[in-house]
């Protein structure tokens, strides 16, 4: 070959597989695995969630300081707050820090799950400018900020962890019994998450409705309150609020070192697989109508 | 080989009647439709092969952007397929998805990334993206404070740092400075020379004719016309002056291209031909001898004011020279049906050797934008061919007289 080549050959080569595009209806038909699809664009994914993490501060004097500090804060707040009327609520957990550690138990893992269903309910409209400019599997970009938020989370978590070693409250192994659960909360949270994000495109009311809906859904959980504290009636009618199961879960862990109670996830888990189920067929159905509305 | 088919694409977007429209469409899906489609792109097919470079043109609104869009992959058609073989490179709307907080280089791992290039092989570029683009320290800088043009530098380097199958630009070129417009032209000619398929839109003619094969018009969401940079740029720019325009035909010539005749056709060209010093018609002239161009018109409604005007232009479709009659102060009045008017354009051959053709047009005032009573491309063909002069190069005879003068005097001493 006489010609100057810039590249290595093999990627060079003209490839010969023809990409084929046709009408909504017959687009569907000829997808390949989306497991497939995420990890050929591994790269860009992975590149992103670090991207995303160094940007967020980069014009900020604390930095990624913040991201602690806001949390931190929080819980300050509310233990200040709800500690003196709840101490004695608490049952079964002694120790100065037992309403400290009740509260980032459900402040931490609440944050981890409202930071997804926020982003992914926007993360369409966001990133507008590329989908319209590139083409590329779509659902990568959901992905990415399921694996920003548990990036933080990690951190955080990691945070909580030194700091219950260092007060000597450190639960046992109740903690590894929690990995599942995060995974649960994930799917849950990506679930409704990408459902609404898709939606918010064709309706951008979405977004306001998010942010009202987490804020009632918060305080609708028991997380800087007991769960004791409220009348019979209103506790049994928590079962019905998915979160509620999956807060007591972390609470019973960091606080008592329980292992988690499968049985009383399973309800939140099968709702986790029916709104992934729910927001991929949306997805799918909606995903090329998108583009236009943006 | 073909590198894109693409079969009766179409897309409609959707205007619902309100904003509940949509909502009733969701939640009952089996309802009425209660919105209208809006075809920004119907019918259209045409096919590229390997390594062409295929323009199109169109006026604002005609559906190009759209259309490369759809060939991208990043809008999905209503009707029709597209089908593209190998990767694909698109510089749309001006860039390629550039985050404004990213920094350039952040923006450039992206980019490459999703263009489906490993992170070792961006970086492995990334001296030549960084050389190539000349924005020198703003590499590291947010996106947000570059000014378009380097936007558009940076997003042509990424795009264009490995060979893509095909690359689509949309109307980014002309976004860039002169220096780098021509830095780009002599890049994408690059590729084209190892068969990557170009498919651009654009606005400039000269950029067209010299980088092109093949042009596709699009008029209204519609395939209009297809052919050679020379002919489509002639219908095109014919139907562009008169967006009155009555009738606009179009006759394949001797030679095989398409000849553009439009107009209201009040007045007509009879007869073109070119004469030699002696009155004799010719086909083939020499450089610097006397020439007659002779255009015989035909009064088939009364008119009021009547101006010839010719263009000659070169094979490449480039104006060499033009005037008419309103600016020679010759124009008629008050013409009757059935009069006939011959002119006689006396004029030197300053021309080099080539081919050139004659483009008339038949207008009431110094423009064919008030009144188009005959526009016709390529009226007349016709060769220069250097007989009796000494060897020049160029497309004009300007015979100089060189003085030289010698001066074996030192500096100093003058």
């Amino acid at each position: 070959m006489l010609l100057p080549r810039r590249g290595t050959p093999a990627l060079d080569r003209p490839r010969q597989d023809w990409r084929s595009r046709r009408g909504n209806a017959e687009r569907t038909r000829e997808r390949p695995l989306m497991l497939r699809i995420l990890w050929n664009y591994r790269a860009f994914i992975l590149g992103s969630i670090r991207r995303e993490f160094q940007a967020r501060h980069r014009n900020s004097i604390l930095g990624s300081l913040w991201m602690v500090l806001n949390p931190l804060f929080q819980i300050t707040v509310y233990t200040v707050i709800f500690s003196e009327v709840m101490r004695s609520r608490l049952d079964g957990a002694p120790g100065r820090y037992a309403f400290s550690i009740y509260l980032c138990a459900g402040v931490i893992t609440w944050g981890l799950f409202a930071d997804i269903v926020t982003r992914t309910t926007t993360v369409f409209v966001d990133n507008a400018a590329i989908l319209k400019k590139l083409n590329f599997p779509r659902i990568c970009l959901p992905v990415i900020v399921v694996g920003g938020s548990l990036l933080n989370f990690v951190i955080m978590l990691a945070l909580f962890l030194v700091f219950l070693v260092v007060t000597g409250n450190f639960p046992g192994w109740a903690v590894l019994g929690l990995i599942p659960v995060v995974l649960v909360q994930c799917a849950f949270a990506a679930g409704l998450g990408i459902g609404l994000g898709v939606i918010n495109v064709f309706f951008r009311d979405v977004t306001q409705f998010v942010s009202i809906l987490l804020q009632f859904w918060f305080w609708l959980t028991p997380i800087v309150y007991a769960r004791s504290i409220l009348p019979e009636t209103v506790q049994s009618s928590l079962r019905w609020n998915p979160m509620a199961a999956v807060m007591a879960v972390y609470q019973d862990a960091f606080l008592q070192d329980r292992w988690p109670q499968w049985q009383a996830l399973w309800p939140t888990a099968l709702m986790a697989l029916l709104l992934c189920l729910l927001a991929m067929r949306l997805f799918r159905r909606r995903v090329g109508e998108m583009v236009d509305e943006l | 080989m073909t590198a894109i088919r693409v079969n009766g694409l179409g897309k409609a977007y959707r205007k619902y009647e309100n904003r509940w429209s949509r909502v009733r469409e969701w939640v009952f899906p089996w309802a009425p439709a209660a919105y209208s489609q809006n075809w920004v792109l119907r019918d259209v097919s045409f096919a590229v092969g390997r390594g062409e470079a295929v323009a199109i043109v169109g006026m604002n609104g005609a559906g190009k952007s759209t259309l490369l869009k759809l060939i991208a992959g990043t809008v999905v058609p209503t009707s029709g397929t597209v089908e593209c073989a190998g990767s694909i490179a698109a510089l749309l709307e001006l860039g390629i998805g550039f985050h404004p907080d990213f920094t350039g280089r952040q923006n450039v791992i992206m980019a490459g990334q999703l263009l489906g290039m490993s992170t070792e092989e961006i970086l492995e570029r990334m001296a030549w993206i960084e050389a190539f683009a000349e924005i020198g320290p703003y590499i590291d800088q947010p996106v947000r404070t570059y000014s378009s043009g380097m936007q558009v530098r940076l997003a042509f380097s990424v795009a264009t740092a490995r060979r893509p199958d095909v690359l689509i630009i949309d109307e980014a070129l002309s976004v860039g400075d002169a220096y780098f417009q021509h830095k780009s032209f002599a890049r994408i000619r690059e590729l084209r020379e190892q068969s990557t398929t170009l498919l651009i839109v654009s606005h400039d003619g000269s950029s067209i004719r010299s980088l092109c094969d093949r042009v596709v018009l699009l008029d209204a969401g519609r395939l209009e016309l297809e052919g050679s940079p020379a002919e489509v740029m002639d219908f095109y720019n014919a139907k562009l002056a008169q967006r009155q325009i009555q009738t606009v035909q179009r006759r394949r010539l001797d030679d095989g291209e398409l000849q553009t005749v439009s107009g209201t056709g009040e007045a007509t060209v009879e007869n073109i031909e070119l004469l030699d010093g002696q009155s004799r018609p010719v086909a083939h002239v020499g450089v610097g001898a006397e020439a007659v161009l002779r255009v015989d018109v035909r009064i088939h409604a009364p008119i009021p004011r009547l101006v010839l005007g010719y263009i000659i232009k070169d094979r490449i479709g480039q104006d060499i020279y033009g005037t008419n009659t309103h600016f020679k102060e010759l124009p008629q009045e008050q013409l009757q049906v059935g009069e006939r008017i011959r002119y006689d354009i006396r004029f030197r051959m300053n021309l080099g050797p080539g081919s050139y053709t004659v483009s008339t047009a038949l207008v009431s005032t110094d423009t064919h934008l008030v009144n188009n009573y005959q526009w016709k491309d390529r009226a007349l063909v016709f060769g220069v061919r250097n007989l009796d002069k000494i060897s020049f190069i160029g497309s004009a005879w300007l015979d100089p007289q060189i003085s030289v003068l010698r001066d074996s005097r030192p500096v100093d001493a003058a």
